[in-house]
């Protein structure tokens, strides 16, 4: 349909990204919905800083990677603050997109808008960026927060590679939340009803979350089944899992940002003794390093994330424009 | 021409929503589409727009082609559609703002253009008040003040009075007729048959996706109610008179409605008829000619598809 012709139609389909953009920022920032994510998000990073910190206090005397530690640390019956963003990010992508395109149907905005001089493309764009740079927004006022409260609890100002360290985490926190953000928009754009897509957005959510890992298993026990008389068999089934599980953005996540705050981490998925071989275990892999083996992941992320983007363009440009 | 399509048509599936349609609109006419519901009206307006796109066939509007050209066409194409709506939480100030920014238009351009159709639209006084607490007129005058932003070439308009009270819609209708003197374009559709024709330079008649009548109000009356001319008359009693005109040479049919009689004849008779009416013993009270409307054309073509069917 339309995309037969895209080829050859006039002008930029960047043509209105800007409006679409700087409208759907305000209305983020200025919804109450945004505010009840900001206090949710502020109050469990406060808290999980506050409980790393105090941790690190009582524990550490000598470690360069401070800063990196008050992120990862946890204490008891409080998470790390970034199982906490891991946790909440998606929830936040979630709020800002399951909306998106429903909401201009159900509020007869769309053939208005769309009968202005602009293409569909710059609608979704605009409303993507809008909703990935309030993200970006929210992290990088959490990260501001979170590295003065550690300056204040342990009084040691971080070195130049933890803020590189800190900032390449965030962009792969950004890359995570746009996969999120990509799902609620498709789903804004499959279903017509605003409440069937947040539910099903928050469907896939807790389907990687909770169960995702357990059905990876099944799966590497049913691809390469464990035989105890071919030794090799079980690492096959390992590497199985951690293909399986590689499906999963949260894994994908997970791993980056392992590798990129903790310079410790030399390599992810099942390792064979012989390929330790020559490394000095336990000595901090250095940032390009850290940066080449999470860069699989991080790549991985931004593809997911067009994939989807590409997905809801061709879906929304079949739709028709009145509801 | 500033509209004009050639052998244009959309499929649903299998649902037929326009067929060969050949539509050709000058420059400064005011045209009405009319036809039952689901006979395709605003499927037309939407390929028109290139909001949807057309099953077979062309269309050009100002010459430039919905499909390939959507840019330089919706910039000088002002749509208000049947079902409009806004964001109801900004101001009418920011609603219009935000469809300026979508045109490209320069800032202090659009504030001083924003200001001119909302003064226009008599909304001036409401610009600053959120859209959620606007009445229904208020906020079809929005959307055509937002038509009007643009500083359009045509201007379409699906079913511009639906919804509003007669005497909004009467406002509405003549502020549709201002834009006639600037020179706009004006393609519109409605139900309401009296008002297109108090408008419409000409209207088209939809019917299950086909244009089967064009033209002018007059020319339709004279082509589906065969030259009539149709005499409205009151007399008492009625009893034997209605044989009585029936028997005039000139009549061609006798009707009884609403207590009075309606004739149709092929001259003006109404001499005849009084002279009858007196004749034959009754009091005449009112004697007129009607002047052909659409409703009627309207009502008699589609009993005559019944008929046929
Ligand atoms: N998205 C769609 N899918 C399938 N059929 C459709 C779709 N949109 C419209 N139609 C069909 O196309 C036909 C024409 O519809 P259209 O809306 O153009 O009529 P209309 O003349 O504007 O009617 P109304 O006076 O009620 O506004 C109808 O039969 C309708 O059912
Ligand atoms: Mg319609």
């Amino acid at each position: 349909m339309q995309l037969s012709a895209g080829a050859r139609r006039e002008g930029s389909p960047w043509t209105g990204v800007w409006a679409v953009f700087l409208k759907e920022v305000a209305d983020h920032l200025s919804s109450t919905r945004m505010r009840i994510l900001e206090v949710l998000i502020l109050l469990s990073a406060v808290g999980a800083v506050y409980a790393g910190a105090r941790t690190l206090q009582q524990t550490v005397s000598e470690d360069p990677f401070l800063l990196l530690q008050v992120f990862t640390a946890a204490q008891d019956p409080l998470p790390s603050f970034v199982a906490f963003l891991s946790f909440f990010l998606p929830l936040a992508a979630i709020a800002l997109g399951f909306d998106a395109i429903n909401s201009e149907y159900n509020r007869n905005t769309l053939s208005r808008v769309l009968a202005q001089p602009i293409y569909r493309d710059a609608l979704l764009w605009g409303k993507f960026l809008a909703g990935l740079a309030t993200l970006a927004l929210i992290l990088l006022a959490l990260f501001l927060l979170v590295v003065g409260l550690s300056l204040i609890f342990l009084g040691v100002p971080p070195n130049t590679e933890e803020v590189a360290r800190a900032l390449l985490f965030l962009l792969a926190t950004l890359a995570y939340a746009g996969v999120w953000l990509g799902i609620a928009l498709l789903f804004s754009v499959l279903f017509r009803s605003a409440a069937t897509s947040a539910l099903a957005a928050i469907a896939v959510w807790l389907f990687f979350a909770l169960f995702w890992g357990i059905i990876a298993q099944l799966l590497a026990q049913a691809v390469s089944p464990y035989d105890p008389f071919r030794p090799e068999s079980e690492l096959r089934q390992a590497e199985a899992l951690v293909a399986f599980s590689r499906v999963s953005p949260n894994t994908l996540y997970a791993e980056a940002i392992q590798v990129l705050l903790n310079p410790a981490v030399r390599s992810l998925g099942p390792v064979l003794i012989t390929q330790l071989q020559g490394a000095l275990l336990g000595s901090p892999l250095p940032l390009g390093q850290s940066l080449l083996l999470a860069w699989p992941q991080l790549t991985g992320l931004i593809a997911l994330t067009l994939l989807l983007f590409a997905l809801t363009y061709v879906l929304f440009q079949r739709r028709e424009v009145r509801a | 021409m500033v509209i004009e399509t050639q052998g244009l048509s959309k499929r649903y599936g299998k649902v037929v929503a326009v067929e060969d349609l050949n539509l050709r609109i000058e420059a400064g006419e005011v045209y009405g589409l009319l036809g039952p519901n689901g006979s395709g009206k605003t499927t037309t307006i939407l390929m028109m727009l290139g909001l949807t796109e057309p099953s077979g066939g062309t269309v050009r509007v100002l010459g430039l082609d919905p499909v390939r050209e959507p840019l330089s066409l919706k910039k000088q194409v002002g749509y208000l559609p049947d079902s409009v709506g806004f964001y109801s939480e900004m101001t009418a100030w920011e609603n219009l703002a935000y469809i300026a920014r979508l045109n490209g238009l320069p800032r202090a351009e659009a504030e001083a253009r924003i200001a001119r159709v909302l003064e226009r639209m008599g909304l001036a006084e409401v610009a600053h008040r959120p859209v959620s607490a606007f009445s229904r007129g208020m906020r079809q005058r929005l959307g055509l003040a937002e038509v009007l932003l643009k500083e359009p070439k045509v201007v379409i308009l699906d079913e511009p009075t639906l919804g509003l009270d007669p005497e909004a819609a009467q406002a509405f209708l003549q502020m549709i007729q201002g834009l006639k003197a600037e020179g706009i374009t004006v393609l519109l559709s409605s139900h309401l048959l009296h008002q297109v024709q108090a408008i419409c330079d000409r209207v088209g008649l939809f019917h299950k996706g086909r244009l089967v009548l064009e033209g002018r109000v007059e020319e339709l009356a004279q082509r589906v109610l065969g030259g009539a001319y149709r005499i409205r008359l009151g007399a008492s009693p009625l009893e034997g008179l209605q044989a009585r005109l029936q028997a005039l040479p000139e009549v061609s049919r006798v009707s009884l409605e609403d207590g009075e009689v309606r004739l149709e004849a092929t001259q003006d008779v109404r001499p005849l008829v009084a002279r009858t009416v007196l004749e034959a013993g009754a009091a005449l009270h009112s004697l007129a000619l009607e002047k052909p409307s659409l409703d009627e054309v309207y009502a008699r073509y589609f009993q005559e598809v019944r008929h046929a069917a």
